[in-house]
This record gives C-alpha cells, sequence and structure tokens, in this order.
C-alpha cells in the first residue's frame, strides 16, 4: 500500500512517519501532484498557522491537488482546520471540504485555558465513522475549533461541544492527534489505511 | 472534560537513565527508550526525559535517544536539560520530541521564550521553574538544578514566562522535592489561579493521596514524578484507579 503524506510549511509531521511505521507502513512525504494522485491513502497532518499554511499550499498548487483527491484522505489538527471553508485564525479561506466556518476558543472560566491540550473525551454522534472512532480519551493540542455540524463524526466538550472529527465522502478529519493518542489512536490511524 | 494529566519523569545521563529501577520484566530498566514505552503501556499520559549529561557527546547520545523514543513512543513527550538556545529546541524537535523545557537558560535571557514560540509555537515551550520557598515565606527562583539563588520570584518569573508565550509552568518545588510528604499545594494553587497556562507540579510525590491533592486542592493540571514510579512504590494504573473513585477526571 502507497501511503503519502502532504509535504508543506505545517511542522511536526515526524510523529505521524513514526506512527505509520509503527504500523507497519512506511509513507512518502511529497508536495508532488502525481505521487499524491498515485497513493492509496493521503495524510494531511500537521501544526501551523492557518493564513501562512493556505499561502503555500496556494502558491504551490496543492489547494486544488487535495480538494480533487479521490482516494480516502484523513486530515489531523490544523488538517481538520484548512479542510473547512473559513478559519478565524488570520481570516483565512480555507479549502472548503467541509462547508463550515473554524473559530477560536473564548474562554468563559478561568479553568478554561487555551489552547485546549491534554487527553479528552471523544462522543460518538449518529453519523457512524467509517473508522470506528471508540469513546475513548484521545489527545488534542489546539486553539481553534470546527463546530459541531452534519459532517461531525465525533464531538468534545471544551468550553462548548466542537467537533474532534469529521466525515464526508471520501475525506476524513481529526482535530486530535490519533499519532499520539497510544493505542486508541493506533487502532483509528489502522482503521483509516484499511478503508 | 479534559483529564488530568500524570507524567514520570526520566532522568537520562549518557543515555542512560540514572536513578535504579526496579521495573523486573524489563530487560534493560536503564533504557530510556525501553522505559518510556513500558510507562505508556502502564497508562502514564506524558513523558518528560532530562538530559543531565554535561558533555558535548552526551548531548548527541541524547538527541540519539531522543529519536528512538520519538520511534517507540505513541503518547506526547517533553524533552529537556541544557537547551540554551533555538539551535538546541530545533535539534531536539527535528528528533521528534512533541515539547521542549527550558530552565536556567531562559531564566537568564528571557528573550529565549519569545524566540522558541515566535518559531514554532507555544504549545512546544514548557518553561521549567526550580523555586525554593524562604524562610520569609517569600518563592525564589533558582538556577542551575537549584544550585544559584536569583532575586526573581516565582510568581513574578511565572507570569512573565506565560506573557513572552509559553505554553505550560512545569514547577518544581525545591523545599518538597524529594520529601515524599506531598506537593507544594499552596504555591501550586496560587500559580493556576493567577495564570491561564497549564501547570505542571513537581516535587514531593510519595502516596496516591499526594496525587489526589495536588489536583483538588493545588489545581494543578498535571502532576510529575519520578522515583516513586521507578521503584515501583506507586503504580500508574492503580493511581489512576483510585483517582477515578476520588472523582478526578483521568483517561484509563
Amino acid at each position: 500500500m502507497k501511503v503519502a503524506i502532504v509535504k508543506y510549511n505545517a511542522g511536526n509531521i515526524y510523529s505521524v512517519v513514526h506512527a505509520l511505521k509503527r504500523l507497519g507502513v512506511d509513507p512518502v512525504l511529497t508536495d508532488d501532484e502525481a505521487e499524491l494522485r498515485s497513493a492509496d491513502k493521503v495524510l494531511f497532518p500537521g501544526q501551523g498557522e492557518a493564513s501562512q499554511a493556505m499561502s503555500y499550499l496556494r502558491a504551490h498548487g496543492l489547494d486544488r491537488v487535495i480538494c480533487s483527491l479521490t482516494q480516502p484522505v484523513l486530515g489531523i489538527c490544523i488538517g481538520q482546520q484548512l479542510m473547512c471553508r473559513h478559519s478565524e485564525e488570520g481570516d483565512t479561506d480555507c479549502l472548503g471540504i467541509f462547508p463550515v466556518e473554524v473559530f477560536r476558543f473564548r474562554p468563559k472560566r478561568h479553568e478554561e485555558k487555551v489552547p485546549h491540550m491534554g487527553w479528552n473525551e471523544l462522543k460518538c454522534t449518529e453519523l457512524v465513522s467509517p473508522l470506528h472512532l471508540p469513546a475513548s480519551f484521545v489527545y488534542f493540542v489546539h486553539s481553534f475549533y470546527v463546530p459541531v455540524c452534519e459532517f461531525t463524526t465525533a464531538v468534545t466538550d471544551y468550553i462548548l461541544p466542537f467537533s474532534a472529527a469529521l466525515h464526508r465522502d471520501n475525506f476524513y478529519a481529526t482535530q486530535f492527534h490519533p499519532e499520539k493518542s497510544g493505542a486508541v489512536g493506533e487502532q483509528i490511524l489502522r482503521n483509516f489505511l484499511s478503508l | 472534560m479534559l483529564a488530568k494529566r500524570i507524567i514520570p519523569c526520566l532522568d537520562v545521563k549518557d543515555g542512560q537513565t540514572v536513578k535504579g529501577t526496579n521495573f523486573v520484566h524489563l530487560r534493560h530498566a536503564g533504557d530510556p527508550v525501553e522505559l518510556g514505552r513500558a510507562y505508556c503501556e502502564q497508562g502514564a499520559d506524558e513523558l518528560v526525559f532530562l538530559d543531565i549529561t554535561a558533555s558535548h557527546e552526551g548531548r548527541k547520545t541524547f538527541t540519539d535517544m531522543v529519536s528512538r523514543v520519538a520511534e517507540a513512543v505513541n503518547i506526547p513527550f517533553t524533552v529537556g536539560g541544557g537547551v540554551g538556545a533555538l539551535a538546541d529546541v530545533d535539534r531536539l524537535l527535528s528528533a521528534g520530541a512533541d515539547k521542549v523545557s527550558v530552565n536556567s537558560a531562559a531564566l537568564r535571557r528571557p528573550d529565549l521564550i519569545d524566540e522558541i514560540t515566535t518559531h514554532y509555537g507555544s504549545q512546544v515551550c514548557v518553561v521549567a521553574i526550580d523555586a525554593r520557598q524562604e524562610e520569609d515565606g517569600t518563592w525564589i527562583c533558582y538556577l542551575n538544578g537549584g544550585r544559584i539563588p536569583t532575586e526573581r520570584s516565582l510568581f513574578e518569573w511565572a507570569h512573565e514566562a506565560q506573557e513572552r508565550g509559553a505554553g505550560e509552568i512545569l514547577f518544581t518545588s525545591m523545599n518538597h522535592d524529594g520529601v515524599k510528604t506531598g506537593f507544594a499545594n499552596d504555591a501550586l494553587r496560587q500559580l493556576s489561579d493567577t495564570l491561564s497556562i497549564p501547570i505542571i507540579a513537581s516535587g514531593g510525590a510519595g502516596e496516591k493521596e499526594h496525587f489526589r491533592d495536588v489536583f483538588l486542592q493545588g489545581r494543578a493540571d498535571a502532576a510529575l514524578a519520578a522515583s516513586v514510579f521507578h521503584f515501583g512504590e506507586i503504580k500508574i494504573p492503580e493511581l489512576k484507579k483510585y483517582l477515578r473513585t476520588e472523582g478526578i477526571n483521568i483517561r484509563l
């Protein structure tokens, strides 16, 4: 199986590479259109800032490529946010695969610290994900969130209920980091690879 | 609800964990990678690896170890010890660490925090503070692993670190460290109530009840310990079950 990771300017994709290797997959890290199109699965992970990431994706034509991929695609963390229509971060127009807005967390109480960092619980929605998301703790690090919408497959409660995972057609996304979520996260990645 | 975190800390010198351990099932208990993986399987929420090597060769060995940890471990981990410049942060993140902790170098040159967070984001920058409560009741920051006192107050420095972009504060009470009579809950509570970033409590763990107290009284977001875990005095699965029964939100 050929697994490609989208190469762009959102850092720290090492943990995704290592996680895939632990599952016996040696991914290619690429920004080449033909390479991405020929992969069986594509991962779109990353940490970073939305406007800079989108500028880079547009400058390299990757916005068009990602949106038109037909194999299973998994966006992780900022990957999920970039797959939405627009982000409050840097007032950025994003890829629009999920027609929803991304907002910054606004704490209402002192205990609600931002970024939302650590282990929090998934609650599955009626829209069952082919990733078989369990009602377990997974690891988050983020300051922006996707509201609950018709594409939400798992909800997490922090300050307010938000989309921990999304699914539409061949596009999957998680706000949490499956590659850092222990055995539970490993199983979610395995489920993605066997789609 | 966000879970409180339990974090074992491993001191590493020349590629080996320093404090003895009695992980009887490990063939190489001194191997930080194998020990880290064992903690992972026991349910640790994060790991911290501190480089206590002074030499240049030791630094390289530590970086190699960070790479091997990144390959082996599927939970987040922080590395620190001797991080003095942005180049050190770059080296450790490139090796696969999720977060880097800075201590004395940031106290000597606070701009280091701004540099790290501008380049890599707040979430990678843990500011570690060693502080001691003096006889007059004030908390003073110390340099070089608690050897050199400074003029800085714990609360003032923690606040400045937050303003400069630190993602978390790792506070070690020198009064409580190694004594095993509980964490510095009053100081922790003051930190937690005045700062808006997560606080990791360190120093003083001896009993399971101390972890309950540090979360309920100290309002810490995470609790770090070394020897009680290494020597098996407290086992992480039992600790986490206990904390759950005490009503604390814990990942099981």
